[in-house]
């Protein structure tokens, strides 16, 4: 039996202090006194002071509260069992669902042998054109929306839930308004994609901690339906709540912060999560979509600027529509060749053109004079925004090219395009 | 030498605090013993008997009171034949090798032999018994797929020896005994294939550093011409994320004039690797005709890979360069990213709670970024031959500033700068090395007075750009406009370069000389044109020819041809003087 430690040294925010010994590094352990109980874990070792991080926060934990360690590390139960479910962030029922506690795994385990990575090759199909057409999103992809507060990001990330073709969703609310979790639990549901999803969620009002949980729990048990051969897309909303709770940890143990109050192991703890995605050698599949919220609409944020620099790309959402100039999918390149003939045309010229509208919208707005070429340019912009970008457009990749056909067609002459006339012959509608 | 042992008393994060007894060294490597698991870890800091070591691992569950056994030893690489194909961790672990042993994760506490044991070898003896050697100096040679690999008397043996035996040319393995030699007191010494060198001293078992005055051509026409690298110099290419910086990398890691190429993928994205490991072994080197991977290692240590080996990874990858340049070859190093190195540095000197300095980076980053680097450089052997190592890394500064502390203190000791722009990248200019803000001290390979001129053009090209944009082109004079027009004819045909075609990728030395000079000309030539559409239409018309002209080989016929049409265009729209 683990022995049971009553006396508390000290508590700041929500790291309590004692004494004890033969104390493991990231054990566990449950912190009981007169207001409830929760787990906690060790985050730092010094002679016999341990401090613990307590999941349920530090809040009315007594001086005298007992602590009894558990010799082990943070596990969740793994199994068919979890489809349909929906846990908080500490992996306890948030539904009405029993509590589980077989078949446990171990969070946040090694990383992936990079000889045991393939290149990603399948597309990921969403049915929306400025994903599918312009940044194709690709099988075992890691790929964040950066967005201002107030986007819709969280009805985007549904949508691509509910069209992507893949045969699990898990998906990680951190932080998330009561609304949002919700929202994304009736849209599952309604649609009947609820069977195959597993739901980790931390809501704006939970203990802060198990924020930090969220993506090691939703990306471990990614792994081990991966591992079983499953396609897995893991959602994680909103990633900016995740670096904040980092923060907040972090100043609690006075480690010295980075930039902006954040510790210098931003990068590595932000890496550590999104290189979870993955294409095994002989296995299935993670991609990972999520949201990072952008404060005051600033990409030079620490967190979306090292998000950046790990993700393969990024979407911009502005205006309740996906951005086409700065969003990127850097594995667009291993898929687009072989959908269609013409997807890399369309995509590269619908964009040049699209540039084109854009600087004659800026030099109509400084009062230029307008001629032939840039009205058409301005019809054209119109078109493509209306019937390409809005959101709401949701069509098969091979019905949004021949719009892209159709769209030019009706603005423009063949050859004003630029496209190869090998293409345009076989593609331009008459 | 006698190893201490310690007990643990305190653990945060990847570092623990261990209480020893004996002595221990700065750097010294020890065994974390959780069960049966032994974590390797390193000396970084010792107070009285307590000594402060990061651990190369994750540090779950270790505990208070667990062993660690001190090896007397600082952390090494292996070195010898063999080390060429191969795809290694932060700390030499071969990849491929770990996932056989323990499939899809790289579970903790396991080191496996970096060289491989059995290889049989063919080894040939080029020292004769009796010679007078001392370390550096080539005993003999085994062939290592497309290079004769030369076998040296160890880097650790001091002083002079004496050969006393030679094992008979035939087939051996790295751990048999090839040479054995006497030391100035008589002692004897055997001497094998395999040694060992810690990773944190640089090898300077050669003559002298020479200073780097031939070009190491890239093939990357804006690199050569206008921002040249010198064999053994050494550049750094800032920019912020989704500019081009790993692109850029390995188009120089494939095209790269150099004898061999270690490519360290420090703390960047796993996924990057794969494409390298999976495709280099398929792709032909144009110099050798045989297989790229043939002159490569791969040091992998990804973002979510231990941070303590992260920092270790540059180390080990500057250290194999280093032994290839001791047999006479031309080394380039490629580090993605550095700064994913200092920021491993300031995790660690965190932890320490050292004082800060500029954006919690440590002190001590700017010399430890300058002594890496110095770790490159030209050098003549012992035996008169001269080999080098380039060294080219990568920095991705937050928010893609570069008056960050990494990119400066990087900028203060490199000879190169090559800086990418976010606006050049967001255009699709490739490669968007901003042709205005880089610079290079080493000598291009082409005359200078031609870059100057190209140069002018380009700085005024994008200042009258500017200023059309607020007076519109009706304001513009046309002799203005001639130079923006010749500004972005040569930014178009010349600095950008299509990664993606076989014959645009790379544009050998005699190219570039040629095709710069016709350019030359274009740009120096005095146009007449009747009004800015024309002139507009001509520009357009020639950006295309000289295009088509970038993507012909120069052997074929259609070279000559194009090249004739596009002085034929321009002498027919330029003034009679």
């Amino acid at each position: 039996m683990h022995k049971v430690y009553h006396r508390v040294e000290s508590i700041a925010g929500n790291v309590i202090n004692i004494r004890a010994t033969g104390i493991k590094y990231r054990e566990l352990a449950e912190v009981t006194s007169r207001s409830g109980s929760s787990l906690a874990q060790v985050i730092q070792l010094r002679g016999d002071l341990v401090s613990l991080q307590v999941f349920a926060g530090a809040r009315g934990v007594a001086t005298d509260a007992q602590v009894r360690f558990l010799g082990r590390s943070m596990e969740v139960p793994f199994g068919d069992f979890l489809l349909g479910r929906i846990f908080t962030g500490g992996a306890q029922p948030r539904d009405k669902g029993p509590v589980l506690s077989e078949n446990l795994i171990q969070i946040g385990g090694p990383s992936v042998n990079p000889a045991k990575r393939i290149i990603p090759k399948k597309m990921v199909r969403t049915g929306i054109p400025m994903i599918d057409i312009f940044n194709t999103l690709v099988e075992s992809q890691k790929l964040p929306v950066f967005a201002r507060a107030g986007e819709p990001y969280n009805p985007l990330l549904a949508r691509i839930a509910l069209q992507a073709e893949v045969d699990i969703i898990i998906l990680g609310g951190m932080g998330l308004k009561h609304d949002d979790y919700l929202y994304f639990r009736d849209t599952l549901e309604e649609s009947g994609a609820l069977s195959r999803t597993v739901m980790f969620v931390h809501t704006a009002a939970d203990p802060i901690v198990e924020c930090l949980l969220v993506p090691d729990i939703s990306l471990a048990v990614a792994e081990q339906f991966a591992l079983q051969n499953k396609r897995v897309l893991v959602l994680l909303t909103d990633m900016t709540n995740f670096a904040d709770a980092l923060k907040e940890i972090a100043i609690t143990m006075e480690q010295i912060p980075s930039n902006r109050g954040y510790p210098g192991d931003l990068y590595s703890q932000l890496a550590a999560r999104y290189e979870k995605a993955v294409e095994f050698d002989g296995a299935g599949s993670i991609t990972i979509l999520a949201v990072t919220s952008m404060p005051g609409d600033d990409v030079t944020h620490p967190v979306p600027d090292n998000t950046g620099y790990i993700t393969e790309g990024q979407f911009y959402l502005r205006n309740g529509r996906i951005e086409p100039f700065g969003s990127l999918s850097r594995l667009k390149q291993q898929v687009n060749g072989d959908t269609r003939s013409d997807h890399r045309t369309i995509m590269n010229t619908m964009i040049q053109l699209y540039a084109g509208f854009r600087e004659t919208t800026e030099k109509q707005s400084m009062g230029f004079r307008m001629s032939a070429w840039d009205t058409k340019l301005l019809k054209y912009g119109e078109r493509f925004e209306k019937e390409m970008m809005d959101l709401s457009v949701n069509i098969p990749l091979e019905e949004a090219l021949d719009l892209g056909w159709k769209i030019l067609a009706d603005c423009f002459e063949p050859m004003e395009t630029g496209i190869p006339s090998k293409l345009t012959d076989q593609y331009w509608p008459s | 030498m006698s190893e201490a042992s310690g007990k643990i008393v305190g653990v945060n994060g990847n570092m623990i605090t261990v209480e020893f007894d004996g002595a221990v060294s700065q750097n010294e490597v020890g065994f974390a013993c959780l069960g049966d698991l032994r974590l390797m870890a390193e000396v970084v800091r010792v107070r009285g008997s307590l000594a402060d070591m990061q651990v190369f691992e994750d540090t779950a569950l270790l505990g208070i009171g667990d062993i660690v056994e001190f090896t007397g030893d600082l952390l090494s690489v292996e070195l010898g034949p063999g080390l060429l194909t191969q795809v290694y961790d932060g700390l030499q672990n071969p990849l491929p090798e770990l996932a056989e042993k323990c499939g899809f994760f790289l579970d903790r506490g396991n080191y496996l032999e970096a060289i491989p044991r059995g290889t049989p070898w063919e080894w040939t003896p080029t020292a004769k018994v009796g010679d007078k050697v001392s370390a550096g100096l080539t005993l003999g040679q085994v062939p290592e797929g497309i290079f004769q690999h030369h076998i040296m008397l160890p880097f650790a043996m001091d002083g002079n020896y004496e050969i006393t035996y030679l094992a008979e040319p035939g087939t051996y393995r790295v751990e048999d005994v090839i040479a054995k030699v006497k030391d100035e007191k008589g002692a004897e010494h055997e001497v094998t294939m395999l040694q060992r060198w810690p990773v944190k001293v640089p090898i300077q078992a050669y003559q002298e550093r020479l200073r780097p005055s031939e070009p190491m051509v890239t093939k990357v026409r804006i690199i050569d011409t206008f921002f040249p690298v010198a064999l053994g110099g050494t550049y750094c290419i800032p920019g912020p994320f989704g500019a081009g910086k790993t692109v850029l990398q390995q188009i120089t890691s494939r095209y790269a004039d150099v004898d061999i190429v270690i490519l360290a993928a420090c703390g960047e994205r796993a996924g990057e690797v794969v494409e390298t490991l999976r495709e280099f072994p398929e792709l032909t080197d144009p110099r050798t005709g045989k297989s790229l991977m043939d002159r490569t290692v791969i040091i992998c240590n990804t973002s979510s890979m231990p941070v303590a080996a992260r920092e270790a990874s540059v180390y080990t990858a500057v250290t194999l360069a280093g032994y290839y340049r001791q047999m006479g070859m031309n080394v380039l190093l490629l580090a993605d990213s550095t700064s994913r190195w200092a920021q491993a540095l300031r995790e660690m000197s965190g932890r320490l709670e050292e004082i800060p300095g500029e954006e919690a980076f440590p002190a001590y980053l700017e010399s430890v970024i300058a002594s890496f680097y110095e770790r490159g450089g030209r050098v003549r052997l012992k035996d008169g031959r001269t080999g080098s190592i380039t060294i080219g890394g990568t920095v991705s500064p937050a928010g893609g500033n570069f008056d960050e502390p990494v990119t400066q203190a990087t900028l203060k000791v490199v000879g190169a700068f090559h800086g990418l722009s976010r606006a050049r990248s967001d255009a699709r200019r490739y490669p968007a090395i901003d042709p205005l803000d880089s610079w290079s001290k080493y000598p291009s390979v082409v005359n200078p007075d031609q870059i100057d001129l190209a140069r002018g053009i380009l700085r005024d090209g994008t200042e009258i750009g500017q200023m059309m944009k607020v007076v519109g082109e009706e304001g513009t004079s046309i002799e203005d406009f001639l130079v923006y027009l010749k500004g972005e004819y040569v930014d178009a045909v010349y600095l950008q370069q299509d990664a993606y075609h076989d014959i645009d990728a790379a544009t050998s030395a005699d190219r570039q000389k040629m095709v710069f000079g016709v350019i030359t000309d274009i740009l120096k030539a005095s146009m007449v044109f009747d009004d800015k559409e024309t002139a507009r239409r001509f520009f357009h018309q020639l950006t295309q020819t000289t295009k088509d002209w970038n993507r012909v080989d120069i052997e074929d016929p259609q070279f000559e041809e194009l090249k004739n049409r596009l002085v034929n265009m321009v002498s027919e729209v330029t003034a009679n003087a």
